[in-house]
């Protein structure tokens, strides 16, 4: 019964979580954005008080239910675990908590603390999990939509629309391959293994379970020392020869009672459990390295080779070069930020802004710094000024809550000019399309020569104006560089 | 673009006006044939009714269908030869023997497939139409443009024309007027002698001229007829040109004019853009259901087809035929020919009327302006709009009962019919298309205006 209540709880749970980074309609986020907001490093980083104070008195009065109703990771590994048990049952045994463990949640926590959130993210399991979903089951979903949206367009429905699907960064993606991979594999292989000895929310619930009120205990007069319990006890937490559980690894999955055929594991108040190891914090220095990958840097072309050509023949379609990111010294982040350390020490990467926004303006970052935590770039659209969503869907506070009111004022860069790119310098033409789609008014298209009238028109741009919304960068004719683009304000500020 | 607004006050004078129109027709005109009980099917199309007009000049024996060779069908980007092919075989099987290309139609491919085509054929069976299109000024020397002339020959697979035109005279180019334009692509390489001795010499059996724009250029050219005896003029003429090309803008002629003064020249007029691209057989709904209330069983291009063929110096009507249904269609209408009454002549004037109070952009999709060096899909974003305003669908107030869904279905179309490259935020106002354009659109400016709406809804 418990443990239908909790497959229940855990698949309603997991399937909104997953949707929401599967989403790109924004539909779901106004509904269900607050499932994000319930997990337990996005409400630390985000100062969410009240959401910390329940899960930790949840796990005092009924031990880590957060583990296996609410963390996404943990479900996932349940799911193949359960795979895995039908292939081969009974397939576990009891094994100490690794003292190590300890020491990883420690440093995951000092790291938090001292805004090092960019490193300690590799082990986080809300985020990894989120990689996992925004770079491997939206692409699918994505594309089933296509499938969906080609026939829509047959029938004339609006019901589908075509959305682009592309690899927005190759480290990220490469990424959370490798830890689906290495996630999957362990789960398959060991059951709920990361969540007990790398997981540091694991570890530091792990601590408050060890002395909840309710827990599943040993009813010493029914136990015939089957071992059924700890055979399937995928957090390996039960010791049936001794009839002691480890509770700091004890996820409250419920799985041991209902394998227990003599009714000899009960789950409730039980006041004199004893733990199986005190809680010491001797550190085995967690490994965990960090992952380097090469960031690319966008090499900027003095050159460009797009010059508009005399038109000899009717019809066609003339090609067009891709645009290509420039090198921008201070990255962008969206408004709402605050600043680029705010967003830094706060943003676990989880990539539920990028695969939320509409514009396709937010990808992982591929900079050793910053790693996997999003930026802005213009290519495919800008940051349109009416838009928010990001904001909505941030668990973690890295990108505050700003209404589109706010968000026409707040300065998160500013546009710079590159004039051997600039097509009336370059080709000779006119052209002022920065000027004419800069939503603050920025930017006056002015003569090269102020001393001459017939000189070419460039665009003349007012920082103190330009909010670095991108709009002039994306819609610049100059290709694969535009001739104007946004350089990132390292705080963000009001205009 | 004054006259191209149109608020909603006057959108219900166009519908009730419209109402009024389709009742006179109905009770003016409807027969009835339709008291028999019937299978509905839309018959054989006769293969030996086509109507025919005789060209004085040399007692051509003319299809008043005309084969367009402009907008042929693509596949995977090139031409698709084989249905060409099946097109031309299609239409010289029920009639039609005249085939009008040029050198820059269909990306300077339309007079190599138009070849491919038709030498299957015997010379004597059909006749022949191609164009001197040295628009770009890389074509402007003598040499240039004979070479151009000369070109023609071996992609068409002849060794002469029976219909030869200096094409779209009257246009301008970039910075000089149709006028001047005309000097530098005929008058001062000498162009125009040339083309005298070669008719002369037997290559080219009609020498003619199609026309748009600069008023200036067909009245000296008429004016010099006595001097250069044109065999034929090939002008815009359809229902709402008759009356109206100078309302939708000020650089056109009207084509009752044009049609009058080749009549009082005994010069035979040949019609192109008699369906306005396409655009008069998309008409606004309530002006579509007008036409097909009156005559369910015909289409609504049928209309436009019929209106030019009433009027007897009209040698043949081009239509660019892409597809099948498009000829086959066209087919009905001209085999045989049943010229329009009185009445029915009065009612597309009515409706020509109504259709100008729609803001509908006058492209035809020539594909003139194409390609646009900044990418932009130009007549594909026209069409677009257009459709909407026909459809009703361009949402403009934000408190309206169905916006959201309006509002998502427009913005889906949107993306659908375009990709965000070829979108009109890129156009950067370079004016470069402005003056390739014969219906003299200015192109930015209606990308603008398009521009301004979709900015609204995203």
């Amino acid at each position: 019964m418990l443990r239908k209540l909790r497959i229940t709880l855990a698949i309603i749970c997991f399937t909104l979580i997953t949707l929401l980074f599967l989403d790109f309609s924004g539909a779901l986020h106004a509904y269900f954005g607050w499932m994000a907001k319930l997990q337990f490093v996005p409400a630390i980083l985000a100062s969410s008080f009240v959401i910390l104070i329940a899960i930790v008195v949840i796990t005092v009065l009924f031990g880590r239910i957060y583990c296996s109703v609410i963390c996404p990771l943990g479900i996932y590994q349940d799911g193949i675990a359960h795979i895995a048990e039908k292939r081969k049952k009974n397939r576990y045994s009891f094994k100490r908590r690794k003292k190590y463990s300890y020491g990883i949640g420690l440093i995951f926590f000092l790291l938090i603390a001292f805004g090092f959130t960019g490193v300690a993210i590799f082990i986080e399991p809300y985020s990894i999990f989120g990689r996992f979903a925004s770079n491997l089951f939206s692409p699918v979903y994505r594309l089933i939509n296509n499938v969906l949206a080609y026939f829509a367009e047959r029938w004339n429905s609006y019901a589908f629309y075509h959305v682009d699907v592309y690899i927005k960064s190759l480290p990220m993606f490469i990424i959370a391959i490798a830890y689906f991979l290495t996630i999957t594999v362990l789960a398959l292989v060991n059951g709920r293994w990361y969540c007990n000895n790398i997981c540091p929310v694991g570890t530091v619930l792990g601590c408050l379970s060890k002395f909840s009120l309710f827990k599943p205990h040993f009813d010493e007069e029914k136990c015939v020392s089957c071992g059924l319990c700890e055979k399937n006890c995928r957090c390996s937490a039960i010791d049936s020869k001794k009839h002691e559980i480890d509770y700091s690894k004890c996820v409250a999955c419920f799985n041991c009672i209902s394998k227990c055929n003599k009714g000899a594991m009960k789950y409730g108040y039980h006041k004199y459990m004893k733990a199986t190891e005190s809680p010491d914090f001797i550190s085995d220095k967690g490994k965990t390295t960090r992952k380097t990958f090469l960031s690319t840097i966008a090499v900027l072309a003095t050159a460009s080779t797009l010059k508009a050509q005399e038109k000899v023949v009717d019809g066609g379609l003339a090609t067009i070069v891709k645009k290509k990111a420039p090198k921008r010294e201070t990255p962008l982040k969206p408004a709402g930020s605050v600043s680029l350390d705010n967003f830094s020490s706060k943003c676990t990467g989880c990539q539920l802004c990028v695969q939320s926004c509409p514009n396709d303006v937010l990808r992982a970052s591929s900079k050793l710094d910053t790693f996997m935590q999003p930026e802005m770039s213009y290519e495919r659209s800008y940051c349109r000024p009416s838009c928010t969503t990001c904001s909505e869907v941030c668990p973690a506070g890295a990108i505050t809550k700003v209404t589109p009111e706010q968000k026409t004022s707040i300065q998160i860069g500013h546009a710079v000019w590159i004039g051997q790119n600039c097509v009336p310098l370059r080709d000779g033409v006119t052209c002022g399309n920065c000027a004419k789609h800069c939503p603050s008014g920025a930017i006056t298209m002015m003569h090269y020569d102020p001393d001459d009238e017939s000189s070419p028109k460039i665009p003349i741009i007012n920082e103190e104006r330009c909010i670095g919304c991108g709009a002039c960068e994306h819609v610049c004719p100059a290709r694969p560089f535009s001739a104007i683009f946004v350089e990132g304000n390292l705080i963000h500020r009001e205009v | 673009m004054e006259k191209n607004n149109i608020s909603r006050k006057d959108f219900l004078k166009v519908v009730g006006a419209t109402a009024a129109v389709s009742a006179v027709a109905l009770s003016g005109c409807k027969s009835d044939n339709y008291n028999k009980e019937t299978t509905y099917s839309l018959g054989d199309i006769p293969k030996d009714k086509m109507t025919y007009r005789v060209n004085h000049n040399t007692n051509d024996r003319v299809s008043i269908l005309g084969y367009g060779m402009m907008r042929l069908p693509f596949k995977d980007n090139v031409i698709d030869q084989e249905m060409v092919n099946k097109l031309v075989d299609y239409a010289m099987e029920h009639g039609v023997n005249y085939y009008d290309t040029s050198p820059v139609y269909c990306r300077g491919n339309s007079e190599v497939s138009t070849g491919i085509a038709l030498s299957r054929y015997p010379r004597e069976k059909y006749y022949l139409a191609t164009k001197l299109s040295n628009f770009a000024p890389q074509f402007w020397s003598r040499e240039a443009s004979i070479k151009m002339y000369h070109d023609s020959f071996e992609k068409l697979q002849t060794n002469y024309f029976d219909y030869y035109l200096l094409h779209s005279v009257g246009n301008g180019s970039k910075g000089l007027s149709g006028w001047d334009t005309f000097q530098k692509r005929y008058i001062e390489n000498g162009m125009i002698d040339f083309v005298q001795e070669e008719r002369k010499a037997g290559r080219i059996r009609n020498l003619g001229f199609s026309f748009h724009g600069d008023q200036r250029v067909i009245e000296w050219l008429l004016d010099n007829h006595n001097k250069y005896h044109w065999d034929f003029v090939q002008i815009e003429m359809n229902y709402i040109d008759w009356e109206h090309a100078h309302d939708v803008d000020e650089d056109n002629v009207n084509a009752d004019y044009l049609y009058k003064r080749l009549t009082d020249l005994n010069i035979p007029a040949v019609i192109m853009e008699p369906l306005l691209g396409g655009r008069l057989s998309k008409l606004p709904d309530v002006l579509a259901n007008t036409l097909k209330q009156h005559a369910p069983q015909n289409s609504v291009a049928s209309w436009a087809f019929r209106f030019v063929g009433t009027y007897p110096n009209v040698l043949t009507v081009l239509s660019g035929m892409t597809y099948m249904e498009h000829l086959q269609d066209n087919l009905r209408t001209y085999c045989p020919l049943q010229p329009c009454t009185e009445a029915e002549l009065s009612m597309l004037m009515d409706i020509a009327n109504l259709y100008l109070k729609y803001p509908i952009i006058p492209c035809t999709s020539c594909q003139y302006c194409m390609p646009c060096p900044y990418g932009i899909d130009i007549p594909t974003n026209f069409s677009f709009y257009n459709q909407c305003v026909n459809e009703g669908t361009i949402v403009e107030d934000s408190q309206s009962k169905d916006y959201r869904k309006a509002r998502r279905r427009f913005l889906i179309e949107y993306n659908r019919q375009l990709e965000a490259d070829r979108q009109v935020e890129h156009c950067i106002g370079c004016n470069q298309c402005v003056s390739h354009c014969p219906q003299h659109i200015n192109i930015p400016e209606q990308l603008n205006r398009i521009n301004d709406i979709v900015k609204k809804l995203q």
